[in-house]
């Protein structure tokens, strides 16, 4: 369901196909708009969700998503971790270097989706897993 | 408040030593209602599943729907409302099912004076209109997501491609460009350019509500297809907050045409043409 999200707690999406990459886009866009985020920043944030979670989809095999309406004191902002178990990144600079792809794609995604936000964070080692958060606050 | 704790306390003993009654004559007046559109099976259990939360609450010591005690209550009504917005009931026949407790309760009272006095009545009254009206707000709330989800699959839809001009085509891409719709949006756009023999081609992403590097990358294979059939492509409809989205990303349209606006693309193929056109003239003069 695409309205009526509650932003009192993080919302759950879990992540297995094309599907679960739309929703993970249409509940990105329902919390950016409910955080008052702008027109461009909601494009922003929506488009490095939509990057990161085809990488979690794609690379990671599957995983899950949680978007939470957040809070630093000074503006509210939305933040989403994007969480799989596939095989981790090895090469974490090369991977987030512009036009590096082992999956025959633009290879901006990683790179571009850092961009995309204000905060970003990455956690992964080869068979840990992947573990990415990024924030963005409204201005 | 809707009740007092006393009124609340002998509502839970009516409820309880009159189960059968009240839950065989809720039953009947739903099921008139509603004229066989929900099983009667299905009705009995809803009516068996209200009638224990409601039991359970007032147990609790509930006098008002809105209070702690309420929670699986309003629970209850909230999922009961939900399975009927998406069955198609209508508000009035959702929250009249609930309303439907006040006869039964009236016909119990009535058949054994001793269960209770007319003000008990008023006042169970009053607890059951809370509980209508909440069940009459959960409907609308479920009716409305319903609607926005339908309106999200229609612009997943896929688009066709359209002759706008002489010798001109376009393809106003609407929703998701998923792999499998930008492959069929691609063979039709190929199948089309082949079919009407038309040098250009307008890809208009103005109702894609996202750009990422996987819809650039089917756009830019378009135009690469497109070109090998002779023909050239212009990318309109890039609104302000996609072309910030997209520079910021680092997606390199090169030297492929793009435009803010579907006007503005004919327009510039229509220049295009038009010089054509007067090469073409000044030759045949000279
Ligand atoms: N969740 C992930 N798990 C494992 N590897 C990943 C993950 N995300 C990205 N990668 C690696 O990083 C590379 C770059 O990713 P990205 O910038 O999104 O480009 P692309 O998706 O076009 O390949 C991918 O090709 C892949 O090798
Ligand atoms: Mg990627």
């Amino acid at each position: 369901m695409t309205s009526g999200v509650d932003l009192s707690r993080p919302q759950a999406q879990t992540v297995g196909s094309d599907e679960d990459v739309v929703r993970v886009r249409q509940l990105v866009r329902t919390v950016a708009v409910a955080v008052k985020l702008s027109l461009v920043d909601q494009t922003k944030v929506v488009t490095a969700a939509s990057e990161l979670a085809r990488n979690t989809l794609v690379y990671g095999g599957g995983g899950t998503v949680e978007v939470a309406a957040v809070d630093n004191g000074r503006r509210p902002g939305i933040s989403i971790v994007f969480a799989d178990s596939g095989p981790g990144i090895a090469d974490l600079e090369l991977a987030l270097t512009d036009g590096y792809t082992t999956g025959g794609g633009l290879g901006l995604g990683l790179s571009g989706a850092r961009r995309l936000v204000d905060e970003f964070d990455i956690q992964t080692a080869p068979g840990q897993g992947t573990r990415i958060t990024i924030t963005k606050w409204s201005r | 408040m809707a009740l007092s704790a006393d009124e609340s306390g002998r509502l839970a003993g009516l409820l309880t030593s009159h189960v059968d009654q009240v839950t065989q004559r809720w039953t009947e007046v739903v099921a008139g209602q509603l004229r066989g559109r929900l099983s009667q099976a299905e009705l009995r259990h809803q009516v068996q599943e209200l009638h224990r939360a409601l039991v359970d609450a007032l147990g609790k010591g509930l006098t008002d729907l809105a209070a702690e005690e309420g929670t699986e209550l309003r629970a209850v009504l909230a999922e009961v409302s939900r399975g009927q917005a998406r069955q198609g009931f209508s508000a009035a026949e959702t929250a009249t099912g609930v309303f439907a407790l006040k006869d039964a309760l009236l016909s119990v009272m009535e058949a054994d004076q001793s269960a209770g006095t007319l003000r008990d009545y008023v006042a169970f009254g009053t607890l059951v209109d809370q509980m209508g009206l909440f069940t009459f707000e959960s409907y609308v709330r479920t009716r409305e997501s319903l609607i926005a989800d339908q309106a999200e699959q229609l612009l997943e839809l896929s688009t066709p491609v359209v002759k706008l001009w002489e010798g001109v085509v376009a393809v106003p891409l609407v929703g998701t460009l998923d792999s499998a719709r930008a492959q069929v949006v691609m063979e039709r756009l190929l199948q089309t350019l082949v079919d009407t023999g038309s040098p250009y081609a307008i890809i208009d992403i103005t109702g894609v509500p996202a750009v990422d590097t996987q819809v650039a990358q089917h756009i830019l294979k378009t135009v690469v297809a497109a070109r090998l059939m002779g023909a050239d492509c212009i990318i309109s409809g890039i609104r302000p907050q996609i072309a910030q989205t997209i520079v910021a990303l680092g997606i390199e349209f090169g030297d492929i045409a793009t435009k803010a606006s579907l006007a503005d693309a004919l327009r510039h193929v229509l220049r295009l043409t038009g010089v054509e056109t007067g090469r073409r003239q000044s030759r045949r003069e000279a």
